[in-house]
């Protein structure tokens, strides 16, 4: 059973570019430019791996594309709107509706079963009434192979079936953007792949743009469009 | 549950479980404790109260005001001159008393009226004699102002009612005197003496008034006392004895007499019993202000523990607002608990101080420990808690609210 088709995409192709993006972090003497005018965009339905060596600036630039973080220069625009100085109501609201997270670490909720962890973002949005949230809960851990352990808490389910939930979360609200950091860096081989394939397929399902962090070639080979970023900029 | 964040808040908290009882159990004996000790000290003062009402009424009306007008020309002389209050003289007792409790009757908030012959006496029994004081009254008017109906003890007042030269003896005084009902005494004044016989013994509790005041019909006291008219005093009941001040004073003002309200008359008591009750107060909000530090600890901690959760939740669109409610959701979680647990402890121990033996002969009577059942005392042990144990979780709420997700993140991912 696979979750209900997306709505269908309206605007400019892409779904998420940002132009000129600056980013310092630290404080004094241990300040460091970290971005350094990062341009950007991507596309519905394709899937982009940034790649790069540690503090290159690949996880900065996510969590500023993500609207988790605000640049110290340059523009970010979702579905075409621009969100970059945009106070921090519309910022969040922009990321429930609009962005899908998942981390390297899974971030669940871990009091929660797996199906109020997924139920959980389209709770606050509110857009569906309760029965066909948990319907679309109930959809979305079925595609990713977690039909029978909806009601498990978070600490009952392995690394990889974590990592199945925390992408049925990120695709609760039917973003336009998924964002995954190291999505797959702390899996073994096989549920890499697992999880790389099911975030793929279902992106592709819904006419998403994913925006992946990987160190992982293999991975990286395996996308659209894949950018290496060095020293704070793509080359 | 239909809140998301009122979901979240209630399986954060119950994920601390040792931390939450701790809180609840701080804001249950905080409630609680704030119930009983106002239950216990407010339970003495208007003990204190009704019986001091029983026996001398809200308002007492004594001697009558004569006002003295000076003319004085102003400094500076010229032709103006002007008129000034510079005194007041009383003129003791009541002349008219049957007027005055005509004009007394009219007000709204006056229950009952009855007018009092007041005089030192001497008694003498069989085996002893002590100094007393002699009160005439009219029995139907004084049992509208008094508890006397209730303060009998032995014999009734049927027959003191039934019986011209009978007398109605204080329990301590008869105890002095050895005299039971149907004894006679001799009541000496003035030169004067008669024999009376003991109707009904009565006990106030008061042990000035049970070891000095006698009743004797009005009639009788008249005669003893060679007063064949007007009144030492009123003494009068209300409706609402709370408002007696205001009434006194419109009394006052209007009748020309000098009118105390028992607040006035008892002000020492009642000093005492408000510094009593302040202290308890006291020592019980530190019990609250434990419980509301450890509601700030309990909800500091689950703050440190969970940022990730926070940024989770902040990445899924949860606003800055939602986070501060979350955690006051928590708070607000404990205080309902709390509340009614600590409210049902409070009544469960009031209820237990309220059986313990306790015998008080003094200022009242009473063999068991007092307490009042008093709805406000619940209202206001809730409201301080409220009060408290939110101020203290807004701190830690705000900083969950003001915690960047980006940061958060980024700690944890690098």
């Amino acid at each position: 059973m696979s979750p209900p088709p997306p709505a269908p995409a309206a605007g400019p192709a892409w779904a998420l570019r940002c132009r000129g993006l600056h980013r310092h972090l630290g404080e004094g003497e241990g300040r460091v430019h970290v971005l350094k005018g990062v341009s950007f965009e991507a596309e519905r339905g394709q899937v982009y791996a940034i790649v790069g060596p540690s503090g290159c600036g690949k996880s900065t630039l996510l969590y500023l594309l993500g609207l988790l973080d605000r640049p110290d220069e340059g523009e970010i625009e979702i579905n075409g709107r621009r969100m970059s100085n945009h106070d921090d109501a519309a910022r969040t609201a922009a990321r429930g509706e609009h962005i899908g997270f998942v981390f390297q670490f899974h971030f669940l909720m871990l009091e929660f079963t797996a199906l109020e962890n997924v139920m959980m973002p389209m709770r606050k949005l509110g857009r569906l009434p309760p029965a066909a949230m948990r319907e679309r809960a109930h959809a979305l851990l079925d595609s990713v192979g977690l039909g029978a352990k909806t009601h498990r808490l978070g600490t009952q389910l392995s690394g990889g079936e974590q990592q199945r939930v925390a992408i049925a979360r990120a695709l609760a609200n039917q973003p336009a953007i998924l964002l995954a950091d190291e999505p797959t860096g702390n899996l073994d081989v096989r549920n890499s792949n697992l999880v790389f394939d099911l975030l793929t397929r279902l992106a592709k399902d819904n006419g998403q743009a994913v925006v992946l962090v990987t160190h992982n070639p293999e991975i990286a080979q395996r996308c659209d469009v894949t950018r290496p970023m060095r020293d704070g900029l793509f080359v | 549950m239909t809140s998301p964040n009122l979901r979240i808040a209630y399986r954060f908290l119950t994920a601390k479980k040792r931390a939450m009882v701790m809180s609840l159990s701080c804001t249950v004996l905080g409630v609680g404790l704030f119930i009983v000790t106002q239950a216990t000290t407010s339970g003495f003062e208007r003990f204190f109260t009704k019986t001091i009402l029983g026996i001398n009424g809200a308002i007492r009306i004594e001697d009558k005001i004569q006002d003295t007008m000076r003319s004085m020309a102003a400094a500076g002389g010229g032709d103006s001159h002007f008129a000034r209050r510079d005194g007041v003289k009383y003129i003791e007792g009541i002349e008219e008393p049957q007027a005055l409790m005509a004009a007394v009757r009219e007000f709204a908030n006056v229950r009952g009226v009855s007018a009092v012959v007041r005089g030192n006496v001497q008694l003498q029994s069989a085996f002893k004699a002590e100094d007393a004081q002699v009160f005439g009254i009219r029995l139907e008017d004084h049992v509208r102002v008094s508890d006397l109906a209730e303060q009998v003890t032995n014999g009734s007042l049927e027959d003191f009612r039934n019986s011209p030269t009978g007398a109605l003896v204080g329990r301590v005084l008869a105890d002095r005197l050895q005299l039971a009902v149907g004894d006679s005494l001799v009541i000496s004044a003035r030169g004067a003496s008669r024999r009376v016989q003991v109707a009904a013994i009565y006990e106030t509790g008061y042990r000035e008034v049970d070891k000095t005041n006698v009743y004797l019909h009005q009639a009788e006291a008249r005669s003893l006392l060679k007063r064949p008219g007007g009144a030492t005093f009123l003494q009068i009941s209300l409706h609402d004895p709370a408002r007696a001040p205001q009434d006194a004073a419109r009394l006052e003002q209007v009748l020309r007499h000098s009118v105390k309200a028992w607040q006035e008359r008892e002000k020492t008591w009642l000093a005492v019993f408000r510094a009593l009750r302040i202290s308890t107060m006291i020592t019980v909000s530190v019990f609250t202000l434990i419980a509301s530090l450890a509601m700030f600890n309990t909800l500091a901690m689950i703050v440190l523990e969970k940022t990730k959760d926070i940024a989770i939740l902040r990445s899924m669109g949860y606003e800055r607002r939602d986070v501060t409610r979350i955690f006051l959701w928590q708070a607000g979680i404990v205080l309902a608990v709390g509340a009614i647990a600590g409210a049902l402890l409070g009544a469960a121990v009031t209820w237990l101080v309220s059986q313990v033996p306790l015998p008080i002969n003094g200022i009242f009577k009473t063999d068991r420990f007092i307490v009042t059942w008093d709805p406000a005392h619940y209202a206001g042990a809730v409201l301080t808690a409220v009060v408290m144990v939110m101020v203290a979780s807004l701190i830690p709420a705000r900083r969950a609210a003001r915690l960047e997700p980006g940061d958060i993140v980024r700690g944890t991912a690098q």
